[in-house]
């Protein structure tokens, strides 16, 4: 399912790195989880680039890909209300261009 | 799922019918020759209102989700779809099932 380098935007981001995921809500085929928008994380790994799922679900070619990283979130930053551990985490795969810098 | 109570997750392997089987063949089919991609039929599913996809089986999701995929791509029409349609419910004797919305 890669895409490879060749037709990919470049990667912007590296494990370690503090982001923060857009608070958008357009319509379409979006995989970003409603939950974790706005939220702050951390790239836990570069998972390498894909072709983007908003443009393969209306049949087009979803390249240049889209990097994707697993992000890394404390579950008491995501949820007001989580009674677990401090140190409990939650990771969510969330392409690129949902990320900024943080 | 979707933030409401899913149930009792069933363990066993599923038995499944004849119909059931030709949706997932027709499935990786249409999608090794390109014609649909993984991506259309989740858009599809989950486009469905939440009454249809509540009373709905797995592969009548599918399925449904097939149809529109192919209807979108321009692969086919609505005419020939519901023709084929009314013919196989004459053949099977089941003209009242295509009266469902």
């Amino acid at each position: 399912m890669s895409a490879g380098a060749n037709a990919a935007f470049k990667a912007r981001f590296k494990p370690g790195d503090r982001v923060r995921v857009r608070k958008a809500y357009p319509p379409g085929h979006i995989r970003t989880p409603f939950y974790i928008r706005g939220h702050h994380g951390v790239i836990a790994h570069a998972l390498g680039p894909f072709a983007n799922p908003e443009e393969l679900a209306y049949a087009r070619s979803g390249l240049p890909a889209q990097p994707l990283y697993r992000v890394r979130f404390e579950q008491r930053e995501v949820w007001p209300d989580y009674r677990g551990p401090a140190h409990d985490t939650l990771d969510v795969e969330i392409f690129q261009h949902w990320l900024d810098p943080a | 799922m979707g933030g409401e109570p899913a149930g009792t997750v069933e363990k066993t392997e599923h038995d499944y019918a004849l119909w059931e089987k030709r949706v997932d063949a027709m499935n990786v089919v249409l999608a090794g020759k390109g014609h649909l991609r993984v991506d259309e039929m989740r858009k599809n599913i989950e486009a469905l209102p939440p009454d249809a996809y509540d009373s709905m089986t797995y592969y009548e999701r599918w399925c449904s989700a097939i149809a529109n995929t192919l209807l979108q791509r321009g692969l086919i029409t609505a005419d020939e779809l519901g023709r084929k349609m009314a013919e196989v419910a004459k053949r099977e004797g089941a003209e009242a099932a295509l009266e469902k919305p």
